[in-house]
């Protein structure tokens, strides 16, 4: 973990309110797996704002952030076009290295889909097979379709029905696991459970969001209930990513 | 120069220390610079049996500050012992241990346990964030000398009683301690504070309310320091709102002999070690040659003084 004056290489709107921000430095050495975040500090807001990696390249050492616009803290963050105060990289991801799968199912919600698009590609490169299920609430708000196609089947839901099945994640779940073998699941809670509740016989990952205070497991701000010993879990530490028995949803 | 302080039960070589709530048990930070470079370290607070807290979302931010509802979690007094104390001896750093109860009962068993393996103890009854205990021993002069007695019977060490805010006489609580034996204060906790979410109508932290800290308190907290400075003779750990050298020369001037930096550990996880090094180049630009001199030194100036300073 460091805390670095990372550059803007890039900074573009991707879909309706969610950004793609490229940013250099040294910090991508440190990334251990996806799924880990970044801590952003901006002038005039008292709290960092959490933006989970979407993509990372040591060669170019480039990290890749895709976030929505949740409030005023993220539209302030739409106006950097310099450098950015970047504490990271933050968490447990995904343990690629661990993963042994043949047919990996990927469900992702709305900001919950970026962090998958490391992981899909770090997935494809150990010879796994990836499905993926997006969803968005409308066509103006959907992004990485293209990127995902690219490494295997994608099926899309929308809300309202503008592009792909009109509905939730879940409506096409059942016709796609089948074939899977391991998910790995990110997005808004409600989301998360409905998925490892229809999966209940699949091993699976999930990765978590919450409103955070520290960032690295000092403040117990971002807790969730487990089943161990212990009984509880920070998301910013000892996750964002859980095993799917290993918290209590 | 000298930024060493003696304390009750405290001989610390700065004066900063990282708030109690706001750097767990040290381990987080200790992967950011060596423990041993603080003042001391105030634990979490500790609790009879483990706690699991509020639900979440625990935290908002606000403008200059932040509402947290945490709730108390922790492990427990015996895990803290066992699994969190010898990490901070290792290092090499004086502990003070938060002491945080339902009753007055819990408070005593808990000062007994863990005051054996600490340097003082910080006696919370100012929490706002939990239903029982806490805040409601904090805000009462009578309930707080009793508690106040009784731990102060059974504690091993120096105890320091962290007074709220929530009232409307700090003096009077101040005062109270005092006369309990109390060996120290800390000053201040959290004010109640409330966000609400215009989306959901409903207030954005779990609990409803939560302590209002960062700052936007630093001026309150001076305040308070100011008052409690002139009326009771107890050395004050000043708290609220610290984020540079300068809002440390600014507590030390108001009366607080030592400090703890609460939130700002959350933005900035270097934050202690920081102001550490730049306390000394802070004290000599505004002519001190030592920590000690600057304490209480609103105080001691002369009519007109301040004429020959600015």
């Amino acid at each position: 973990m460091i805390n670095e004056l990372m550059s803007i290489l890039s900074h573009e709107p991707l879909a309706e309110d969610t950004y793609r921000l490229v940013l250099h430095g040294k910090m991508v050495h440190e990334i251990k797996e996806p799924g880990q975040f970044v801590h952003i500090r901006m002038d005039g807001f008292y709290l960092r704002r959490p933006v989970s990696i979407s993509d990372y390249d040591p060669l170019n050492e480039t990290i890749t952030l895709i976030y929505k616009v949740m409030g005023d803290g993220t539209e302030a963050l739409t106006k950097q076009n310099h450098s950015l105060e970047v504490l990271g990289p933050l968490g447990q991801g995904f343990p690629i290295d661990q993963i042994h799968a043949n047919h990996a199912l990927l469900i992702g919600g709305g900001v919950g889909v970026p962090p998958l698009y490391s992981l899909a590609k770090q997935l494809r490169r150990k010879g796994v097979s990836v499905t993926s299920i997006l969803g968005f609430r409308s066509k103006e708000e959907a992004f990485l379709l293209e990127d995902f196609e690219a490494l295997g089947d994608v099926h899309i839901t929308t809300e309202n029905g503008t592009l792909g099945r009109c509905g939730r994640v879940t409506d096409v779940l059942s016709e796609m696991a089948g074939n899977c073998d391991m998910y790995f699941t990110c997005g808004p809670t409600a989301m998360l459970k409905a998925v490892a509740n229809d999966l209940p016989d699949t091993p699976g990952f999930l990765s978590m969001e919450e409103r955070m205070g520290c960032g690295i497991g000092a403040c117990f701000a971002c807790v969730v209930p487990s089943k161990d010993e212990k009984g509880y879990k920070r998301i910013c530490c000892d996750g964002p990513v859980f095993r799917a028995e290993e918290v209590v949803l | 120069m000298n930024l060493s302080i003696k304390l009750p039960g405290l001989s610390i070589k700065n004066p900063i220390m990282p708030a109690s709530g706001c750097f767990a048990f040290g381990k987080e930070f200790s992967q950011c610079y060596d423990l041993s470079e603080l003042g001391a370290v105030i634990m979490k607070a500790a609790t009879k049996e483990k706690r699991f807290g509020n639900g979440t979302p625990r935290v908002a931010e606000t403008a200059s500050g932040m509402l947290n509802a945490i709730g108390l979690q922790n492990p427990g007094v015996e895990s803290i012992i066992r699994d969190e104390i010898p990490f901070l001896k290792e290092k090499g750093v004086p502990i003070m241990a938060n002491v945080a109860g339902r009753t007055v009962e819990e408070y005593v068993c808990v000062t007994e346990r863990i005051s054996p393996y600490v340097d003082a103890i910080e006696l919370n009854i100012s929490c706002p964030n939990v239903k029982e205990g806490g805040v409601q021993f904090g805000t009462h002069p009578q309930l707080a000398g009793e508690v106040i007695e009784q731990v102060v019977q059974v504690s091993h060490v120096p105890v320091y009683v962290k007074l709220s805010p929530n009232v409307t006489d700090i003096v009077e609580m101040a005062i109270a301690a005092s006369q309990a034996g109390a060996s120290g204060l800390s000053m201040i906790n959290t004010l109640t504070g409330m966000k609400i979410d215009p989306k959901t109508r409903t207030p954005v932290i779990a609990n409803g309310t939560g302590g209002l800290s960062g700052a936007a308190i630093k001026p309150i907290s001076i305040r308070m320091i100011h008052q409690v400075y002139q009326a009771v003779d107890l050395p004050i750990i000043g708290m609220g709102g610290i984020e540079s050298a300068e809002d440390v020369l600014e507590y030390l001037l108001a009366g607080a002999s030592a400090v703890a930096i609460g939130s700002a550990n959350f933005k900035n996880p270097f934050i202690c070690k920081e102001v550490i090094d730049h306390l000394p180049k802070t004290l000599e630009r505004y002519g001190f040659s030592s920590v000690e001199q600057a304490i209480g030194g609103v105080h001691h100036e002369k009519a007109g003084s301040h004429l020959l300073r600015s």
